[in-house]
């Protein structure tokens, strides 16, 4: 059994509002030294086969149909 | 008559304002719940009404591109029928990829539910042609993802097809942007011009009594041609 785990994530350049309302957080409880936060989601899927080939092929036709919107976001694809 | 059909998905609530809204005007009316494999043939408007369809999982109108029905919608579109997404039902279509762009959540983070202002941006098309260019309409908007983003390229692209039908503005007209959307964009169409989104409720702007009937306007022109 393989485990893939998506981070998905707001494309550079895209305004990411969440990470700048956590960043300003932050801010104000005296966290300083951050200069940025980008806030993403993590999706973790257990499959039943065990080829990483085959898993990572299928995953990233995942992403690309309903995972990630690719017009706003990136995905990155972890296999473990 | 007129024919009116309205999607309903799971979570989809605005459904029978729409309808009662199009029955006001004169049209004849028919929800299709959103596992039909076909809508009626003899549908002169489709709608994909607002509301949260499969509770916004995921992203708003993510899920809902994959219900049996959409494929019917598709087909509808791509022989040039006529299709109008309002709120949810533009954040269905733009998943889907019938419409370009994305929304996102609204740039400060609040749910926003208030009468806005709107200007016509384009009417050369079968939607706002009854209305004028630069025409200024008070609608309300309730959206949480309503912020329009769309790449540069795509922009330009809009631009150059008189895509861009609609913008927030306030009362005379200057652009005010309750959302963070691209050029203050509140609604497009498809470069064939038969594909609507916006984000603002015309159905909701039937009545003087309850603040505005400036829908009224909006929807009697896509019942016509």
């Amino acid at each position: 059994m393989i485990t893939a785990i998506v981070n998905i994530s707001l494309k550079a350049g895209v305004l990411d509002s969440q990470g700048k309302a956590v960043h300003h957080a932050l801010n104000s409880l005296h966290f300083s030294g951050v200069d940025d936060v980008r806030v993403g989601k993590q999706i973790v899927l257990k499959l039943s086969t065990d080829d990483k080939e085959k898993a990572m092929s299928d995953v990233e036709k995942m992403c690309e149909e309903i995972l990630a919107n690719t017009v706003i976001e990136d995905y990155e694809i972890e296999l473990v | 008559m007129t024919k009116v059909t309205i999607l309903q998905f799971p979570g989809t609530n605005c459904e029978y304002d729409t309808e009662h809204a199009f029955k006001k005007l004169g049209a004849q009316t028919e929800i299709v719940w959103h596992k039909s494999e076909s809508i009626p043939t003899d549908t002169n408007l489709l709608v994909v009404a607002g509301g949260f369809s499969y509770g916004d999982y995921l992203r708003s109108g993510a899920i809902a591109k994959f219900s049996p029905v959409m494929k019917a919608v598709s087909e509808y579109a791509k022989n040039g029928g006529k299709v109008l997404g309002i709120c949810n039902g533009f954040q269905v279509l733009t998943e889907a990829g019938l419409l370009p762009g994305a929304l996102m959540r609204n740039d400060g983070l609040h749910f926003i539910s208030k009468h806005h202002h709107l200007k016509v941006a384009n009417n050369n098309n079968i939607f706002l042609e009854k209305l004028n260019k630069g025409d200024v309409l008070n609608i309300p908007i309730a959206h949480h993802d309503g912020n329009y983003f769309i790449d540069s390229e795509g922009l330009q692209e809009l631009h150059d097809n008189n895509q861009i039908l609609l913008n927030y503005t306030d009362k005379d007209g200057n652009i005010k942007n309750p959302n963070g959307s691209v050029e203050s964009i509140a609604g497009i169409c498809n470069k064939e011009k038969n594909i609507f989104g916006l984000m603002p409720h015309p159905e909701r702007a039937m009545e003087l009594l309850l603040g505005s009937d400036d829908g009224v306007k909006m929807l009697e022109g896509f019942l016509e041609s």
